[in-house]
């Protein structure tokens, strides 16, 4: 069995495999600040003590399989629209945790997204996208009684 | 013929005027999401379980099912004429259907999907109803420790045993049962992996890790690779009406497709993609026009569809026998149910009886309506396709967020929705799959508490497991199902080499 050329070790599969790792030992670390309360319960430590265990096992699977090579490919990767979504999602959470209210996130949202999927009127979608949030807003908060965060422009209706 | 006294009382609910609505509005809607790319019937359930939280139980619950079920036939289309399924128990319809839309033969794929989809639901439904009494007869005797023995058996087939890669299913699982783990503890009062933020006091929501997973992880996955992909949408040319010769070679394949479809997807294994392809490898060699597989052959449409909405009302059976999900699908039916207090099992089965029947009852009803809806419409439904697709993905978007900060109305909720959304994109990229993080997110705790319960019952003697026959038998086949998939893939290896 000769290694074939494709087969190198898979950096990002390394990753996956420290960050596994990590996780394992941040339940773990958690764990042992739980106290046992009933002598015949085992308590609330057995769960964590099971799941870091399994992922720790789980951490060494996938590292080896990143040492082989054993991942599936993948495609080039543009990050310019992850970039345009989140960032319009973290306008939106900014907004909301401001006070500045749902509604002028989500058209920042909605034209940030559209852009991120290749359309080039960011002017015209933000105002789509306002439009869907003041609907959404008579829809939630009037129709079905639901509490969305306020703010000046929500005021107004 | 218990089961056909409590279906006619179940009919009475169903066909209140407003269940009716509901059950319409759940296949508009399944059969919209089905249709559109990118959005499946889980992510509109999780979309919708905020929205509908202050709604009537019955009728919500009638409309996610309406959803599930309209999401089958919806998905078909898709796969039919733009060659990308929906979902994954669309994948082998796609393979020959879209060859005959190609070969200008779609109106009779299509044909052949509603009805056969219709065939196959309705004789699955019919098993639902007669096999749910005599599971419920069964589980009535399930001590804890054997629930949690089905809950294990439960998250190794969904996760391990028909995957791809069994450690990427098992760690997409143990992701989840981590995620299961943080908030306060209900048995100790202590709480787990919360690091002080009062948000993850109380549990994460399911609704938010469904939404983040499937919707923004979704959004970034296809944004992030636009460049490489480019979609074609067939026009439906020709005769919608399936030929004499389309229905006789059709109706073999439906029966087929449902007789692996149900059982498949009865049994706590889950999934429509294994049943779908069985069909569609059975069809493959029964067929009498073996040419036309791999040009468009109708057998290859009407088995795997056929199989397809068998298994979903398959999974309908451990759900609402046992309250186990093994599906993303029935997850978010479970968390349905879970919304309003209720615990699918033999006691809703006792104590809401009126609910149950109600909601099979209304899915002989939903399949009627999709029929209608799917065969004649089908033009209508195409039209959706022509969404611009910034536009559909924005919109899911917005829809994602406002659905979330209604639930739970705090920023904090929206930060975590965006934490899941980039785990689903590199869940997507590195082919990790999405189901088992759902199912160990909601399964995870209820399995916790069943196993503390047997150990408290038994002092705390784990061999409580292996005394009870039942639990240790479904052990034994979780080992196996654990097993079975790297003994099989060292096996392919190992003739790999010899050749």
């Amino acid at each position: 069995m000769t290694p074939s050329p494709q087969r190198r070790v898979d950096v990002a599969g390394l990753v996956i495999a420290l960050l596994l790792l990590v996780l394992a030992g941040v339940v773990w670390w958690d764990m042992t600040k739980l106290q046992i309360l009933s002598p015949y319960d085992l308590g609330p430590k057995v769960m964590p003590i099971v799941v870091s265990g399994c992922l720790t096992l789980l951490a060494i699977g996938n590292g080896i399989g990143a040492f082989r090579g054993d991942l599936p490919a993948r495609d080039s990767l543009d990050w310019k629209p992850i970039v345009l979504i989140l960032g319009g999602l973290a306008c939106l959470i900014a907004l909301i945790a401001f006070g500045g209210g749902f509604m002028i996130g989500t058209a920042l949202l909605f034209a940030a997204t559209s852009t991120a999927f290749g359309r080039r009127a960011f002017v015209t979608d933000f105002i789509i996208g306002a439009v869907i949030a003041v609907f959404v807003y008579v829809l939630f908060a009037k129709l079905l009684t639901l509490s969305l965060p306020a703010g000046p422009l929500e005021r107004l209706f | 013929m218990e089961a056909f006294t409590s279906l006619a009382s179940g009919l009475a609910v169903a066909i209140q005027p407003m269940n009716m609505l509901f059950a319409l509005i759940g296949v508009l809607l399944g059969t919209a999401v089905g249709v559109l790319p990118g959005i499946g019937p889980a992510l509109t359930v999780a979309l919708l379980l905020p929205i509908t939280f202050k709604l009537d139980p019955a009728g919500s619950i009638i409309m996610f099912a309406g959803i599930y079920y309209g999401g089958m036939y919806g998905g078909s289309t898709t796969a039919i004429l733009i060659n990308t399924p929906g979902e994954s128990a669309s994948m082998a319809t796609a393979l020959e259907g879209n060859l005959m839309a190609k070969s200008g033969r779609g109106g009779p794929a299509l044909a052949t999907s509603a009805i056969g989809s219709f065939v196959a639901g309705t004789i699955a439904t019919l098993g639902l109803t007669l096999l749910s009494p005599y599971l419920v007869d069964i589980a009535v005797s399930f001590g804890p420790e054997d629930y949690f023995a089905l809950m294990v058996v439960a998250f190794v087939t969904v996760s391990a045993t028909f995957g791809d890669s069994p450690v990427r299913g098992l760690t997409s699982l143990f992701i989840g049962l981590t995620l299961g783990l943080v908030g306060i503890d209900i048995l100790s009062g202590q709480s787990r992996l919360s690091f002080g933020i009062p948000e993850l006091y109380d549990n994460i929501e399911v609704t938010t890790l469904a939404v983040g997973l499937f919707a923004v992880g979704e959004a970034l996955y296809v944004a992030s690779r636009r460049h490489v992909h480019e979609e074609k949408l067939e026009a439906v040319r020709g005769s919608l009406w399936m030929t004499k010769d389309d229905w006789k070679r059709s109706w073999k394949p439906w029966l087929r497709g449902t007789a692996f479809g149900f059982p498949i997807g009865a049994l706590p294994a889950g999934g429509a993609e294994i049943p779908t392809f069985l069909s569609y490898s059975t069809e493959k060699r029964l067929t009498k026009h073996p040419e036309e597989f791999g040009r468009g052959a109708i057998e290859g449409v009407a088995g795997p569809e056929a199989a397809n909405n068998a298994a979903a009302a398959g999974t309908l059976v451990p759900l609402l026998t046992l309250g186990l999900p093994t599906s993303a699908t029935a997850a978010m039916l479970l968390a349905g149910f879970q919304q309003y207090g209720l615990n699918p099992g033999p006691l809703l089965f006792a104590e809401r009886p009126d609910l149950v029947w109600g909601l099979i009852a209304s899915l002989f009803i939903a399949n009627g309506m999709l029929l209608v809806l799917n065969l004649p419409l089908v033009g209508l439904w195409v039209r959706l396709l022509a969404i611009p697709q910034p536009w559909l993905y924005a919109g899911i978007l917005v829809f994602a967020t406002m659905g979330t900060i209604a639930a739970n109305p705090s920023p904090v909720e929206l930060v975590m929705l965006g934490v899941f959304g980039v785990l689903g994109f590199l869940m997507r990229r590195f082919d990790f799959p999405i189901a088992p993080v759902v199912v160990g997110l909601i399964l995870g705790p209820i399995a916790e508490s069943q196993l503390r319960r047997a150990l408290s019952i038994s002092l705390g003697d784990p061999m409580v497991l292996l005394q009870s026959p039942i639990s240790a038998t479904l052990l034994v086949i979780a080992l196996f199902a654990l097993v079975a998939p790297f003994v099989l893939k060292g096996m392919g290896r190992f003739k790999a080499v010899e050749d």
